[in-house]
């Protein structure tokens, strides 16, 4: 009796195990590996990735969306491994920590025959992604010098407050300096504010108290455009007229834009949502019956009062 | 004791000369001023000079209370952490409090009274492990460095905590107002110091701060209480840094992820270059005020001039300390060893 009971449990066992392994093949299982959010930018990262989830997993009932943050290079290499040796994933959606050391990583995704999706920070080595989904700095650059050279006439004067020394950084300054050159337009200088409203708002205090006369304020970045605004209204010059372009499309930045605010009049896209996008590709990589593989550059939008609407998500952290 | 008073008492006897040791980071602020004014004269203008000094009240007050911890032998690495942290705390709140009680002065000030008790409670929570748990001050205060800031990123969602606006409005004048032409983070860092300065040189207490940093065993055979001591150190660091926060939130309202990063190493770096011996039993106030005044100097001329590399910045103020910790060495230029 006993015997036969416990042969039977085993078999039942065994059948569900089974049954498990069927259904779990059945799934298309996609990794989806991001930085930890540390800050406001990757937190709204964090939130589209999420949504995304939540909306292509309703939308396909055979789509396995994994999700997995790491906090440094060397946790998200071992995401990685985990993706492949536990989730045996069919494709992966990957935001590098650093493209360097995480090129090897995805090449071995690669190897185990897995759709691969690089987001925003391309790999060192060309030719191991199916598809790259990306923001585009330089034109983030281009589009804030177009703006400004359509607001500001020969002789302005503009200062500009830079991120973390970076390659993005590098990229979206040297676009912006490309395409102001020649406008008439001086940059009195430009300072490293990290990103940051602390920082952005003593840099910028410094270049008010350094220049009597500045017109426009380059700030890059919508934390540092923040700082900015509070040490333009501590000096009481936030009513001549300056103006201040951020960037990446925070929602009280987008907020502000569509209630008309004069200060921050505009913004620069360089979207969170990057990764939400990706997720679609990746999905449509295996739903679509049209070719999805290659490249996929968002545009650095200009965001203005009559197109704001679109760009604002309330719900999410940035 | 006798070996505290000992060094401070023999030392200046010893070498004349020994006022560089004083005069050391007044001369390099001094130093610093004129490379400024030579820079762009605007340096000396009212409205920088005001800046300078509202900025460094962040950092100096709380390098007055990393004396008191420095001098009694130990060190606290979790004080930028503690910031954002209690900011975080505060602004939330301060936010919920709205509809109870409404965006006026009461609100700021439950907030500001929230504050202090975390900050004491935070700063007594690292005094308790390091004495009591016996756990190196190095290692506790790494470990609650780490915690306090992932805190405020969970806090946050990883985004922003910002501050109701209309409390802002309330609370605004605290950072931006001033009186008698100084703005009030400038009188806060003012009454910190003078406070630091009488509890560590005329008080009871500063002495037996100095007595363990100089020797612990010596200290607890001459029937000083060295872990209620040494506690409190900890308590008037986490009080300090409590009274940073209170005139940093007003600045802009929020805090995030990022509040805070490396405050602590500028808070140690301040307190050395103002004297203070980093293995204790020595500490100077009025150093580390000027310590703190040096390292907002370094930044604020560093963006008055665009004559070093962007990426350089860390290099100038790297060798800026060096030199100004170097000035104040009295010892080399007599060629006698320590």
């Amino acid at each position: 009796m006993l015997m036969k009971k416990a042969l039977g449990a085993v078999a039942a066992v065994g059948l569900l195990a089974f049954a498990g392994t069927a259904l779990a093949q059945d799934k298309i299982k996609i990794g989806v590996s991001y930085p930890t959010p540390t800050h406001a930018w990757a937190a709204g990262m964090n939130w589209h990735a999420e949504q995304a989830e939540k909306r292509l997993e309703e939308l396909y009932p055979d789509v396995d969306l994994i999700l997995v943050n790491s906090p440094d290079p060397e946790a998200q290499a071992s995401a990685l491994e985990d993706l492949v040796s536990v989730h045996q994933i069919d494709a992966l959606v990957v935001l590098p920590f650093e493209s360097e050391p995480l090129t090897d990583p995805v090449l071995n995704v690669k190897k185990s025959g897995a759709w691969i999706t690089v987001v925003d920070r391309g790999l060192s080595q060309p030719g191991i992604e199916d598809l790259y989904v990306a923001g585009n700095n330089p034109e983030l650059g281009r589009v804030s010098a177009q703006y400004m050279k359509g607001r500001l006439k020969d002789g302005d004067n503009i200062v500009v407050l830079r991120g973390i020394p970076t390659v993005i950084d590098n990229e979206r300054f040297d676009a912006f300096m490309e395409e102001i050159e020649g406008s008439g337009i001086n940059v009195l200088d430009h300072k490293h504010a990290n990103w940051n409203r602390d920082d952005g708002f003593e840099v910028m205090q410094d270049f008010l108290s350094r220049f009597p006369d500045i017109d426009a304020v380059w700030a890059q970045d919508d934390d540092i455009a923040i700082g900015v605004v509070a040490a333009l209204k501590q000096a009481g010059r936030d009513g001549d007229g300056m103006f201040v372009v951020g960037g990446a499309g925070m929602k009280e930045i987008i907020k502000g834009i569509m209630d008309g605010e004069t200060l921050i009049p505009v913004d620069v896209l360089y979207p969170p949502a990057m990764i939400a996008t990706a997720m679609d590709a990746t999905v449509q990589a295996f739903k679509s019956n049209g070719p999805v593989a290659g490249r996929y550059i968002l545009g650095a939008t200009l965001i203005t009062p009559e197109n704001a609407e679109s760009y604002y998500f309330p719900d999410s952290p940035f | 004791m006798m070996t505290a008073s000992n060094d401070t008492a023999t030392k200046p006897a010893k070498r004349p000369s020994v006022d560089f040791k004083t005069i050391g980071p007044a001369l390099a602020l001094l130093l610093l001023c004129v490379i400024g004014f030579m820079l762009n004269p605007a340096f000396v203008s009212e409205g920088n000079l005001t800046n300078l000094l509202t900025r460094s009240a962040f950092i100096g007050i709380i390098a007055v209370g990393a004396t008191f911890v420095i001098t009694a032998g130990g060190i606290d690495l979790s004080v930028g952490s503690m910031a954002a942290a209690i900011a975080g705390v505060m602004i939330i709140i301060m936010n919920n409090a709205v509809e109870t009680i409404g965006t006026g002065v009461p609100t700021v000030l439950l907030g500001c009274g929230c504050a202090l008790v975390l900050g004491i409670g935070a700063g007594w929570i690292n005094g308790a492990l390091t004495t009591k748990g016996k756990i190196e001050a190095f290692i506790v205060t790494l470990g609650t460095m780490g915690i306090y800031r992932s805190l405020v990123t969970y806090f946050a969602d990883g985004g922003t905590l910002s501050l109701n606006f209309d409390i802002r409005g309330t609370y605004r004048p605290v950072y931006y107002d001033s009186f008698l032409g100084l703005p009030y983070p400038v009188w806060v860092f003012i009454g910190v110091a003078i406070c630091g300065w009488l509890l560590l040189n005329r008080t009871a207490f500063g002495r037996y701060c100095t007595a363990i940093g100089s020797n612990e065993a010596v200290a607890r055979y001459s029937a000083i209480n060295v872990d209620r001591v040494k506690t409190l150190t900890y308590v008037i660091q986490g009080l300090c840094v409590a009274f940073a926060t209170i005139i940093y939130v007003p600045r802009l309202g929020s805090a995030s992820a990022s509040t805070g990063v490396l405050w602590e190493l500028e808070a140690i770096a301040a307190v050395i270059i103002g004297g203070t011996v980093l293995k204790g039993g020595y500490g100077r106030i009025g150093g580390t005020i000027l310590g703190a005044l040096i390292l907002t100097t370094i930044g604020n001329i560093l963006n008055f001039t665009d004559l070093i590399s962007n990426y350089l910045n860390g290099t100038m103020q790297g060798l800026i300390i060096i030199v100004a910790v170097l000035l104040q060495r009295s010892d080399w230029k007599l060629g006698k060893g320590k």
